[in-house]
């Protein structure tokens, strides 16, 4: 009588070869590529009833024009894209407490207690339809980066730590974020000129 | 007698290739997790200009693109730049279109942390990224990237 065969065992020797073909797929198909930028948020759309602005001072108001030439005119003088940053800053903080930059309100918040903060200040950024995004996106680059220079000057003389090393919930971020919250309001572009 | 005579000329064993595919699976897991399938081809080409202060896009699946170039084709499409949702041209109207299909995609909670990121090209005129940005404010889609790459001072000012 003839003894029953085993079963014989599947060859897993190609088994690595049919998985690579499948991780080569994978590495094919892949975007490492993560995606970065600026964030804004735009203003939401006006209500139909209160078009009316509301009245800014005109101390409180930071004019950044950008016309299709990629020239810079900043409260009304013209400026190199160099010196932006600086002068923006300048007008976020108002050190020098001068009254022709914003006022100072006192203003409670946590961890700093009662302190002076540029409350109603704005930057406002006019573009011509013209100019190019490249420009644009300089401009606003510098602008981000005089406030990101603020909070991280401001972040480590008080808890001797850089404000991108706060983590995301930690309440001292909030407390910086609330002495000098961002305010640029980008307008709709008129023609500007330079046409 | 030696106790570790060598036990004659025999060949080097071969290395053992028995968990070969233990690591091939492992890398296969791997890619599998991270994977994001490229989703649409690019119609516009897209240089996306440079800046200093970026910070990275986190979740994804929370990303909507709107990408804005001058046409690859430029002998069928002409040069003028145009917006490209998802695998085809569009024009300005059809962006609350798309925004509004694109919530319906994702969950209730998501719907909020929405972000739409523009990918324009740097040299495109502001115009039709002004246009752009009207119409998200209309769609009420107000969280905005406006993708750039790191560069140095010199790249970012190069327009200057």
């Amino acid at each position: 009588m003839a003894k029953r065969r085993e079963l014989q065992e599947i060859n897993a020797g190609s088994m690595a070869d049919i998985a690579f073909q499948l991780v080569i797929f994978f590495i094919v198909a892949t975007t490492m590529d993560t995606d970065s930028g600026i964030f804004r948020r735009l203003p939401p759309m006006p209500e139909e009833e209160q078009k009316e602005e509301r009245e800014i001072k005109e101390r409180n108001i930071f004019v950044v024009l950008v016309n299709k030439d990629n020239q810079l005119l900043v409260e009304n003088e013209l400026m190199d894209i160099r010196d932006l940053r600086e002068a923006a800053k300048e007008f976020i903080a108002n050190p020098a407490n001068k009254s022709d930059l914003p006022e100072r309100v006192p203003e409670e918040i946590p961890y700093f207690g009662t302190i002076p903060i540029t409350k109603f200040h704005v930057i406002s950024l006019q573009n011509d339809r013209g100019t190019s995004y490249g420009t644009y996106i300089a401009v606003q680059n510098e602008l981000t980066a005089a406030y990101n220079e603020l909070k991280n000057e401001l972040s480590l003389s008080k808890f001797g730590i850089k404000f991108d090393d706060l983590k995301e919930d930690d309440p001292r971020r909030d407390a910086i974020e609330k002495v000098y919250p961002l305010k640029i309001s980008e307008a709709v572009p008129k023609n500007i000129g330079g046409t | 007698m030696t106790k570790f005579a060598r036990k004659g000329k025999g060949k080097r064993p071969g290395i053992n290739t028995a968990s070969l595919p233990d690591i091939v699976f492992m890398l296969l897991f791997f890619f599998m997790v991270t994977t994001v399938l490229r989703e649409t081809n690019l119609k516009v080409s897209v240089i996306v200009p440079f800046a200093s202060e970026i910070k990275k896009l986190e979740k994804k699946s929370l990303v909507s693109y709107i990408n804005i170039g001058k046409p690859l084709m430029t002998e069928i499409y002409g040069t003028a730049p145009r917006i490209q949702l998802n695998d085809a041209f569009a024009s300005k109207d059809q962006i609350r279109e798309f925004i509004s299909s694109e919530r319906e995609k994702m969950s209730e909670d998501d719907r909020k942390k929405m972000t739409v990121s523009i990918k324009c090209d740097k040299n495109v005129e502001m115009g039709i990224v002004t246009d752009v940005k009207e119409e998200l404010k209309k769609a009420s889609a107000l969280k905005v990237n406006y993708s750039s790459r790191s560069g140095t001072k010199k790249e970012i000012f190069s327009n200057f």
